[in-house]
């Protein structure tokens, strides 16, 4: 299967209110290429991005926030990007804000084919409300359900034409995580090559997670 | 800054949450690499024996108790040991990030703060800022003193030269229990306030 696309055709696929996740932690690993044409080639709306951070006021989220087509947030840290902060002054409930870790693990198991976990992580706080609470050994935990996105958007150093990943340094992060937790599920790489041409004992995102490949351009 | 401050031959490991363990000083100018920063998003360099993983395997080293002492700011700490950094009521919210995971997870956690906030109170009978988390802090290092956290309450270990107990106590929101000894704070145990979230595993 073909897998190498322009940025403008994947996110064709992207529909009115779909859930995007985003990968990146600020500028790092931050899909610039395709959250660019998201903003510029495709005109659904009413999206939910999930990411960590919602990038700051010099990357492109801030910009595709602008057009008002982004109307639900899911994140841990908004601080680096004022829109997000208002938006959730302007919308009450429009930004859903958990532990970072927490979010990192909805990811992880919505990928993992678990419905959810008991976590320590917000016990005591505003994190709890409204959430299954259920004590293990002495200890209460909190039950976090997975999360799922429709399309993921997520960058990588280096790509093969599979689709196999490797993401340089500390740009995993998110990204990695997102590979398995969408339908469809979009990377842009700064560098693509032949199948074969990255050692596999490097290769961050196995290509089975990869559905389309676009060359990263910013 | 906590790794400004690790004495010499003292060998920690010192973990950004973003996924790096192994962190070593800024990047000189010039040789910024943009693939390895920090949660700040700054560029920093690696130590050897460094290693680079995901989100959720590096808050799998958080969560899962790997991480051996964690050293953050608060806005709020309480004589149960209830830590409030994470949000002024009223004020712009810019979300708990790691935090959260982070004090539930360390098996040690220090707070590392400015005693008041201009005149006020800090350390509290209870903190009145919403949680970070409940039960957590173990010591709380500041300008004028060393407290543990203990179940009986906040016991003052250390002053800093210039205050008296009273001076310490008035500052205080909460009961200071007095042990028969008090030491003399030593300055590399002096951090001041707003400290970038740093740790050691």
């Amino acid at each position: 299967m073909e897998k190498i696309t322009t940025a403008e055709n994947a996110v064709k696929k992207i529909k009115n209110g779909d859930t995007l996740l985003v990968g990146g932690f600020l500028q790092a690993g931050s899909p610039e290429t395709l959250i660019r044409a998201v903003l510029e080639a495709s005109s659904a709306d009413m999206l939910t991005v999930v990411s960590n951070d919602t990038g700051t006021a010099e990357t492109n989220m801030i910009r595709l926030m602008e057009t008002g087509r982004v109307t639900s947030v899911v994140a841990s840290y908004i601080g680096a990007n004022p829109l997000t902060g208002k938006m959730m002054i302007d919308a009450p409930g429009s930004v859903t804000l958990f532990p970072q870790g927490t979010l990192a693990e909805k990811l992880r198991a919505a990928g993992a084919g678990l419905a959810g976990f008991y976590t320590p992580v917000g016990v005591g706080t505003v994190v709890e409300e409204g959430k299954d609470k259920r004590e293990f050994d002495g200890r209460e935990y909190l039950l976090e359900t997975a999360l799922r996105g429709d399309v993921a958007l997520i960058r990588a150093t280096k790509a093969d034409r599979f689709g196999n990943c490797f993401m340089r340094g500390s740009t995993k992060n998110f990204g990695a995580v997102m590979a398995p937790a969408a339908d469809y599920v979009v990377v842009e790489a700064e560098e693509i090559v032949e199948v074969g041409e990255i050692d596999p004992e490097l290769v961050t995102v196995p290509g089975i997670f990869v559905d389309a490949l676009v060359q990263a351009e910013d | 800054m906590v790794a400004d401050h690790v004495p010499d031959g003292v060998q920690v490991v010192l973990q950004a949450e973003l996924g790096i363990l192994g962190t070593g000083p800024a990047a000189e100018k010039g040789k910024e690499d943009k693939d390895i920063v920090n949660a700040g998003g700054s560029c920093i360099t690696v130590l050897p024996g460094a290693v680079f993983v995901d989100s959720a395997a590096s808050f799998a080293i958080i969560r899962g108790g790997h991480v051996d002492v964690t050293v953050l700011g608060a806005l709020q700490v309480d004589e149960k040991g209830n830590l409030a950094n994470w949000m002024v009521p009223g004020k712009k919210v810019p979300g708990m990030g790691g935090a959260m995971d982070l004090v539930v997870g360390a098996k040690r956690v220090i707070v590392a703060m400015e005693h008041t906030a201009k005149g006020n109170h800090k350390i509290l009978r209870e903190c009145t800022f919403p949680l970070t988390a409940a039960g957590v802090v173990d010591r709380i290092i500041t300008d004028m003193a060393v407290i543990d956290v203990t179940p009986d309450g906040l016991l003052l270990r250390e002053i800093a030269e210039g205050y008296m107990v009273n001076d310490v106590q008035e500052a205080t929101g909460a009961p200071l229990i007095l042990p028969e000894e008090i030491g003399v704070m030593k300055t590399n145990e002096c951090f001041q306030g707003g400290l970038p979230k740093v740790w050691k595993g």
